[in-house]
């Protein structure tokens, strides 16, 4: 086919400079490219969003965008959760205490919905995750797992995040002291 | 995730976390489609646009000569065995060819294969090869295709007919009734959709060795299908089946495209990979559900029931296989849980122009439920008693158990008026009537429907009754448990780690499960009829009683001490009386291998298997009510509210038993509400992907309300009986049943599914009599017999 382009993508805060066909969609640059296989494809034309990933914070269907579209952007993947010791975020803590998932498939995309949508709306109600993970589809679980997980997952990371306030409140407070 | 350790025993019934999820929460999981095989080419399908044509020749040259193509093969290319559809009941007429020869028999017919090096490539040699087809009339509707003058999709049949039997006529059934209503209803045609597409990888290896890895539900049956086709021994395939992203039923089919590309990684000495994509998955996948059924019901005026008659004829679709016995599964199930003093039924199944017809969640036996459940509806209509009244009048008794249908289904036990006023009261059934009586004497343009749908359905059905299954300690304090099931997202190996737990004593994360490896796995009927708990469960469970049972013998051994009063704990075994010395299952392990814990000194690995055969199937039941709220000026639908009461038996995870009921649920509403496979008048599909077929999403479901009774059975030892397809087979009679309700009261009896907005607002229009044209596409086959009858304006439509 037509001559590669060179774009410059960040993935999982790791830069990329990279030859792609004109063609390539993002999904196969992840995917077959930079073996970051946990973004799956669905149905290719982005009405299941099991290839959701995040490009600069916002949710896209990497089976609807051309790699080169990404040129110059921070792109967030599902590896991009947790921590390399093994430690989970707690998005993934709470799919797994709330049996969010079943067979799998969709969940890469259900965990990079929630963790847009959790950055924006930190405390959501059953409604509002129902809402926000509208536009992916999941056969297993009839969803109302998935909706207990995310309205978990923010309500544990707003914990942490208030015993993270507190905790500085106690230091300064001791520095002053 | 850690589990903590658990005595014996205290670990079941608990809702144990899944120890599957971290591989699959981070993105490491490994399905097919990631599945790094080196040097693995790409394979393309060419598919027929055509329903039904002549097929000429085709045309590949342009193909073969594209970048990147290692090979194009048509069926002259490749030998490979037409596959019969079912031995001893579909006609070797009908057999299928892998590869379309001669005829074209529906749209997406393979056609040819192309092989490259990298997908992309594939496809756009693919785009290049033309079949020439010369089209022949396509017949996609199942009573078009059993008419007289129907183009007949196979030469040397005479019909389209494929199968069919019945219980024989019964003189005088309803002889004794006071009503007998009459319907016709349609089951219509559904999609699976797993969300992982079917893919596979095939391996070429040394003396003819070929290794699968598949999107597959039945490991070793593919195994068996691959080496048929192939025409190679079986021991020579080996299939493993990864994560699988879903299954449904359709993923326990063989499909033609897994030969086809196995075929061709032998010819061409290097592996291949196939990952299909939605718009294929929508045209080869198998469908289920598609019958159409002719219902009669005779009930006293009291509300008993006298009799059925039925007629149930199913779509096999375009190459008959298991779809051809679907509907004697509708048969089989053709009383429900109602003390039905005769039934005369008869099915069919016939071959049309669209994708084949196979199992999908259910699979025969929500066709028999939603029969009863909507004729039933329409009895207590007809006679004026309340759906659940009538349930309740006529519900078989637990003292009548265990029992043999008319139909001649062994039921095992059931308690179904418990499941029912549990539902009841958890609804909160008498105040929902009461509102519904309060909007409809308001005028209220918002109506509630209030649906109830009472299920059995048979598990592990069709002789799947029986599973392998082993257990065995490892010198290292490990132990190693297998089964010939095979899941793909139902949690197997969480339940059945915490199974042999609590046999063993020891922590679940000691013990690891082997599955869905026909090399490793000596035999298997893989995971589908909600059969893999109470079979492959039951397996583990009794290998791991067996294992404890030697290392009773071997501590004996190694104490100097009678069997018998050998001790088991979560310590290990010790001398009863004599608590100071406690042997663990590693140093009896240890034992059984260097042979000092056997009296002959042979030492050999520490292993139970065994194949565990419960004789029977088993029958989970319930109750589901329905709350659905009817916008009576658009037609629109939104269940308000889902109360589903299953018993499956004793349970064993009650929140994998929740995950499978929600996922069931969404299914069977999906059914009732949104999802319809259709084609045109040419047998083009017009729901060939997810934006045209509609599965629901998290804003359309509501949350549901689920519970459960436990009545156990006595066909297996931990009591339990299947729960994958219960949520399906109990809600969509439900929901059907809630949107007539709450449009009965405008004259209207029935509509068929699915229930869109479109479809209710036509037998709305028409039961009003409002427009004749409307009038005339609701009915009166489409909004049932009693419009006919109730609606003063009906006989001018």
């Amino acid at each position: 086919m037509s001559d590669k382009q060179r774009i410059t993508v960040t993935v999982n805060d790791q830069e990329h400079d990279l030859l792609v066909e004109p063609r390539t969609l993002a999904l196969d640059l992840l995917r077959d490219e930079l073996r970051l296989t946990g973004t799956h494809a669905g149905c290719e034309q982005g009405v299941c969003g099991a290839c959701t990933i995040l490009v600069d914070g916002k949710i896209t269907r990497a089976c609807l965008m051309f790699a080169v579209q990404l040129d110059g952007c921070s792109v967030e993947t599902v590896e991009s959760l947790g921590s390399p010791d093994g430690t989970m975020h707690p998005i993934q803590r709470a799919f797994s205490e709330n049996h969010g998932l079943q067979c799998g498939f969709c969940t890469p995309g259900m965990l990079m919905v929630t963790q847009e949508l959790l950055r924006r709306e930190p405390r959501p109600d059953a409604e509002t995750a129902r809402a926000a993970i509208a536009g992916n589809h999941c056969r297993c679980t009839g969803y109302q797992h998935i909706v207990a997980s995310v309205c978990a997952a923010g309500r544990a990371m707003s914990e942490a995040e208030h015993q993270h306030v507190d905790r500085q409140d106690v230091e300064h407070q001791g520095a002053r002291a | 995730m850690s589990v903590t350790t658990h005595s014996g025993g205290s670990i079941l019934g608990h809702p144990v976390k899944r120890t599957e999820d971290r591989e699959l929460i981070t993105g490491a999981g490994v399905y097919t489609g990631n599945m790094p095989v080196e040097g693995a080419l790409h394979a393309f399908f060419v598919r027929s646009p055509i329903a039904h044509g002549t097929l000429g020749d085709i045309d590949v040259d342009e193909a073969k000569g594209m970048p990147g193509v290692v090979a194009v093969y048509t069926a002259a290319d490749l030998e490979l065995n037409d596959r019969p559809g079912l031995p001893g009941v579909v006609p070797e007429t009908m057999n299928r060819p892998l590869l379309a020869k001669g005829k074209v028999r529906h749209v997406g017919d393979i056609v040819a294969i192309v092989v490259a090096e990298t997908a992309s490539e594939a496809i756009d040699a693919a785009e290049t090869v033309f079949p020439d087809i010369e089209p022949l009339p396509a017949v996609t509707d199942i009573e078009a295709a059993m008419a007289d003058d129907a183009p007949l999709l196979f030469e040397g049949t005479e019909s389209n007919m494929v199968a069919g039997a019945g219980t024989g006529e019964v003189e005088g059934i309803f002889d004794d009734a006071d009503v007998v209503v009459k319907a016709k209803f349609h089951n219509q045609k559904l999609a699976g959709v797993p969300m992982e597409p079917n893919a596979v990888v095939v391996e070429p290896g040394e003396n003819g060795k070929l290794t699968f890895w598949a999107s597959t539900q039945t490991p070793h049956g593919l195994r068996d299908q691959m080496a048929g086709d192939l025409g190679v021994d079986g021991e020579d395939v080996r299939v493993i089946a990864p994560r699988v992203g879903g299954g449904f039923g359709p993923k326990a089919f063989a499909y033609s495209e897994y030969s086809i590309i196995a075929r061709a990684a032998q010819k061409l000495g290097r592996p291949v990979r196939w990952n299909e994509t939605r718009s294929e998955n929508m045209l080869s996948m198998v469908h289920g559900r598609a019958q159409v059924q002719w219902v009669e019901l005779g009930v006293k005026n009291d509300g008993t029931f006298v009799g059925l008659r039925a007629t149930a004829v199913g779509d096999a679709g375009a190459y008959p296989a298991i779809g051809a016995v679907l509907p004697s599964l509708t048969q089989l199930l053709a009383q429900g849980v109602y003390d039905l003093p005769a039934i005369d039924f008869t099915w069919k199944a016939v071959a049309t122009n669209t994708t084949t017809v196979g199992a999908y969640r259910g699979a025969g036996r929500p066709e028999a439920t939603q029969l009863l459940e909507r004729i039933i509806d329409m009895a207590a209509d007809e006679i004026g008693m309340d759906p659940l009244e009538i349930r309740r009048k006529n519900y078989l008794q637990p003292e009548q158990y265990p029992l043999t249908t008319l139909t001649g289904a062994n039921y095992d036990t059931a308690e179904h008026e418990k499941a029912a006023d549990a539902a009841k009261e958890a609804a909160g059934y008498d105040a929902l009537l009461a509102e519904q009586k309060r909007r409809r004497e308001s005028g209220d343009r918002i109506a509630l429907g209030i649906g109830v749908g009472s299920y059995v359905e048979v598990t592990a059905p069709l002789g799947l009754d029986g599973e392998y299954g082993s257990a065995q300690a490892h010198p290292d304090g490990t132990f190693t448990v297998m089964a010939g099931t095979s899941a793909h997202g139902q949690g197997h190996e969480t339940a059945f780690c915490q199974l042999a737990s609590s046999v063993l004593g020891v922590p679940m994360e000691k013990i690891k499960l082997v599955q869905s490896d026909t090399e490793l796995v000596r035999s298997g009927a893989g995971t589908l009829g909600s059969r893999s708990l109470q079979t492959g469960g039951t397996a583990i469970h009794n290998a791991s009683q067996e294992l404890v049972a030697e290392a009773r013998e071997i501590a004996a051994h190694l104490l100097e001490a009678a069997v018998e009063d050998i001790d088991h704990s979560d310590d290990g075994f010790g001398v009863r009386g004599i608590g100071d010395k406690v042997i663990t299952w590693a140093q009896i392990a240890q034992a059984a291998e260097d042979g000092s814990g056997y009296e002959d000194g042979r030492g050999h690995e520490m292993r139970q298997e065994l194949d565990f055969k419960a004789g029977d199937s088993t029958f989970p039941f319930g109750t589901h009510i329905a709350v659905v709220e009817v916008d009576l000026d658009t037609g629109f639908v939104k269940q308000r509210r889902h109360v589903a009461v299953d018993d499956c038996g004793i349970i064993l995870n009650p929140m994998l038993v929740a995950g499978q009921q929600h996922g069931g649920i969404a299914q069977g509403i999906s059914q009732a509400l949104y999802e319809r496979v259709t084609y045109d008048e040419d047998g083009n599909p017009t729901s060939g992907n997810l934006a045209s077929y509609t599965i629901p999403t998290a804003a359309d479901l509501p949350s549901f309300e689920v519970s459960n009774t436990e009545t156990t059975t006595p066909l297996n030892p931990i009591g339990a009986k299947g729960i994958g397809e219960s949520g399906t087979i109990g809600s969509t009679p439900a929901v059907h049943n809630a949107v007539i309700d709450a449009v009965s009261h405008l004259g209207i009896h029935h509509i068929d599914m699915p229930l869109t907005p479109e479809t209710v607002w036509r037998a709305i229009h028409g039961a009003n009599g409002s427009d004749p044209a409307t009038r005339q596409q609701a009915g009166p086959e489409y909004a049932g017999k009693a419009i006919t009858e109730d609606t003063p304006d009906s006989a001018q439509a």
